[in-house]
């Protein structure tokens, strides 16, 4: 039993550490997410350089092959630094979809082009009906001659202004809320019939409202079995969401370390205002918080994610539980900054405001919390007959 | 990263589930669940049945006890598959006094002849040791102590109260805090770590009852009490740094985690009993709700603590991680009672046990749960408040 990174691990951790130090201070992020674009294309080519566009990736297309762990470490440190470019979207939950269910040719076309920057990619699962569940699509696609034509909308998809390719769930088959009948189709952003409506988060990410009229996709860009896209959604869902969970875990430290520090310098009554119990008990708290989400997230991510049982108990413990830390070391963070704590110019509020977005992400702490509950309260022997177990 | 066990710990695993189903007394499962089923005081052949068996069995009664004092020496994994083990299968728990507390202190700061004199009756547990700590005036400002040990030739009188002491009823020998010198600079500088066998005239004990009617912890009186100068551990006056050294010494275990997950498994089938609107409470969303947070922070709580055992395997040392554990662990081991009590409804009510009735009322499962719930509101006060664990870790960790 050991929680220590490997030696390659440590290597990737000191360098995606050294990449937020030298290219990613407050001033730099500043200008990015005033930009036009949101993002900066020269990081993107540096994390090319650096081989973090192919951890996830198979080593038979040019990846790395890295596992969650791997991806813990790259987006801790992003958390760190709150960067904002589009690594979740592209990598991990794009990227995740096209190499669980992409054919040989969509994959030796694809991911060597991610790996080395020339593309990014979006996933558009969201509707404006469906919350969180992934199952719930409105969308249509109806098959007419060699083509697909879909029709729907698809709501707050994360990067798609910085993608040249999205990939939109759409229904072939089946009720609103059915889980079989949803099938991924891959689509150049470009296309006639897909209008992008592009717009800043509240944490100055980018996202978009994707409007889909008679949109004609190929047969061949279908991704996957048609009707069956409902699995591998979830699984590559249920990834991204350690995946935010560990920048979350990123955010947080720097919430506690920060507010620590900002703590034993603010001086008011004549003294550092961290001299007071109150103030000294409510860090010890956060530090606890953080801790704690910490050890889930370290639960997670060394749980056996390829049963989908365990990986589906793991994965919304952990994010129902970060979920509850992020609230409440955020607001303590806030809170104990005082005034400075809710002006934009500060950057503990930008934190906070990332990691409350990530609260949100795929699911927040109740949806979780309650697919957790429903995965692990069946099946309970009575009292009465443990009792006789117990005995006997 | 890897959680995984070894093949190596999964042989031991179930050596030790072997053990416990071939060795762990059918006779003292009955007598203790009896017992508590009508509320009544654990002998202490209850409390030590258990303990001298796996005393004759390679020192697993002492898990951290290195191999040279008689003990298991034990990994820091197999440690805790140990505990997961013990609580699953329900045995009674060690006491903790001589094993975990006054053990390390004897074999890490005492000399030859009192590692010979007291180590083989704590591995074995024929030998009662109970804490002399806490004074009436000294909780948590625990250094401010004043019972007094003068020396007169060969011997400290002693004189002054203890409180608190946990299973005095049943002790063989106390180790307490005394002072030595008065006039020190600072309080901590004038305390020593006695050694007092409670047979010693002028030792008196007397019972506290706690409120859920059960007697566990006593007051400690000393009236001139004569004790040998032997018994002193290490220096005079260095009192402060053994009583630290115990404090911190015992991280494993120290959270409860195995104990509170049977617990929770236990709570899970009362509510599958328990009926609420026509359907099993463990239906009721709001209840579900309960225990899955009680499960969430459990399952966090468990990785926080293999992450201390993992670094202290790597000899990267202890630190005052201990309090949070202590804090969490407390803090769940309250809830957790606390949701056993609810999930009973009314037959949270009766006290079962006392003189004025020894019927016994309602479902089996329910007995005694209102107490246990009252009787854990020590865990979040004892061994140093959780307010004290905050401000341990404020300092030591933080560096407030």
């Amino acid at each position: 039993m050991n929680f220590d990174y490997t030696e390659e691990q440590t290597l990737l951790d000191n360098m995606v550490t050294s990449f937020v130090r030298d290219n990613y201070d407050w001033d730099t992020r500043c200008n990015i997410v005033k930009s036009e674009e949101g993002w900066k294309e020269e990081n993107w080519k540096q994390f090319a350089e650096l081989g973090l566009l192919g951890v996830p990736f198979e080593e038979a297309y040019g990846g790395l092959g890295g596992k969650s762990a791997d991806l813990m470490i790259v987006m801790e440190q992003f958390g760190k630094g709150l960067v904002v470019e589009p690594y979740l979207p592209t990598v991990i939950l794009a990227g995740g979809l096209i190499s669980k269910l992409g054919s040989e040719e969509q994959k030796n076309s694809i991911i060597p082009e991610i790996i080395s920057g020339n593309i990014r990619c979006a996933f558009a699962y969201a509707e404006p009906q469906s919350r969180f569940d992934l199952n719930d699509v409105k969308t249509s696609a109806v098959l007419n001659g060699d083509d697909y034509v879909l029709n729907g909308f698809k709501s707050v998809v994360f990067g798609a202004g910085m993608a040249s390719h999205l990939i939109i769930s759409a229904r072939t088959e089946g009720e609103q809320r059915s889980d079989s009948g949803i099938t991924l189709f891959i689509v150049d952003t470009k296309s006639e019939g897909l209008t992008l409506q592009n717009y800043p988060t509240i944490d100055e990410y980018r996202a978009s409202e994707v409007i889909i009229e008679n949109l004609k996709v190929s047969k061949d860009n279908v991704l996957g079995k048609v009707n069956m896209a409902y699995d591998a959604i979830e699984e590559i869902v249920d990834i991204s969401t350690i995946a935010a969970c560990s920048e979350a875990v990123g955010i947080l430290q720097v919430l506690k370390d920060s507010t620590t520090e900002y703590c034993k310098n603010r001086k008011q009554f004549g003294q550092s205002i961290a001299k007071n119990q109150v103030i000294q008990h409510c860090l010890v708290d956060m530090m606890i918080e953080y801790e704690q989400a910490k050890s889930i997230l370290y639960m997670a991510v060394t749980a056996d994610l390829s049963d989908s049982d365990e990986r589906r108990r793991a994965v919304s413990a952990a994010k129902a539980r970060i979920g509850k830390a992020i609230k409440f070391v955020g607001e303590s963070a806030i809170q104990l900054h005082g005034g400075m704590g809710v002006v934009d110019e500060y950057m503990v509020s930008h934190y906070f405001k990332r990691a409350t977005m990530i609260g949100v992400l795929f699911g927040n702490t109740d949806y979780h919390m309650k697919r957790y509950m429903t995965l692990t309260q069946s099946g309970i022997s009575s009292a009465d007959e443990a009792i006789s177990v117990s005995v006997t | 990263m890897d959680t995984a066990f070894s093949n190596e710990d999964l042989k031991f695993q179930s050596e030790i589930r072997d053990f416990i189903k071939t060795n762990y007394p059918q006779e003292l499962r009955d007598s203790i669940n009896s017992k508590r089923k009508l509320g009544k005081e654990l002998s202490r052949e209850d409390l030590t049945a258990w303990h001298k068996i796996l005393g004759k069995h390679n020192g697993w009664s002492a898990p951290s006890w290195p191999k040279q004092y008689g003990g298991a020496e034990f990994t820091p994994t197999q440690k805790y598959i140990f505990e997961q083990e013990c609580a699953k299968a329900e045995c009674q728990y060690i006491m903790p006094f001589g094993i975990n507390m006054v053990g390390p202190v004897i074999y890490t700061f005492g000399n030859e002849e009192q590692k010979v004199q007291h180590l083989p009756g704590i591995l074995s547990g024929e030998v009662f040791w109970c804490q002399g700590y806490s004074e009436p005036g000294s909780g948590s400002d625990l250094a401010s102590l004043k019972t007094s040990a003068v020396k007169e030739g060969d011997h400290y009188i002693v004189n002054g109260q203890k409180t608190w002491t946990t299973m005095a009823q049943y002790a063989d020998w106390i180790f307490c805090l005394v002072r030595t010198n008065p006039d020190a600079e600072k309080p901590q500088q004038g305390i020593s770590f006695l050694l007092i066998d409670m047979k010693t005239p002028g030792v008196t004990v007397r019972p506290i009852k706690l409120m859920d009617g059960s007697h566990e912890v006593n007051e400690t009186w000393f009236d001139n009490v004569k004790v040998p100068v032997e018994n002193l551990i290490g220096q005079e006056n260095m009192g402060w740094t053994y009583a630290k050294f115990l404090l911190a010494h015992e991280r494993s275990g120290i959270a409860g985690v195995a104990r509170s997950k049977k617990a929770i498994e236990r709570i899970k089938q009362i509510a599958s009993s328990e009926m609420s609107y026509g359907e099993p409470l463990i239906q009721d969303p709001a209840f579900k709700a309960k225990i899955a947070a009680a499960e969430l922070e459990l399952s966090a709580l468990e990785y926080t603590e293999l992450r201390t055992l993992a670094k202290d395997s790597a000899g990267k040392g202890p630190g005052p991680e201990s309090s949070l554990l202590k804090i969490k662990g407390t803090d769940i081991q309250q809830a957790v009672t606390e949701l056993a009590m609810e999930a009973v409804g009314y037959y949270a009510n009766p006290h079962l046990g006392t003189t004025l009735s020894n019927e016994y009322v309602g479902p089996d499962y329910a007995t005694n749960l209102s107490g246990t719930y009252f009787n854990f509101r020590k865990a979040s006060i004892y061994g140093g408040s959780n307010e004290i664990q905050r401000n341990i870790i404020a300092k030591m960790v933080l560096g407030l």
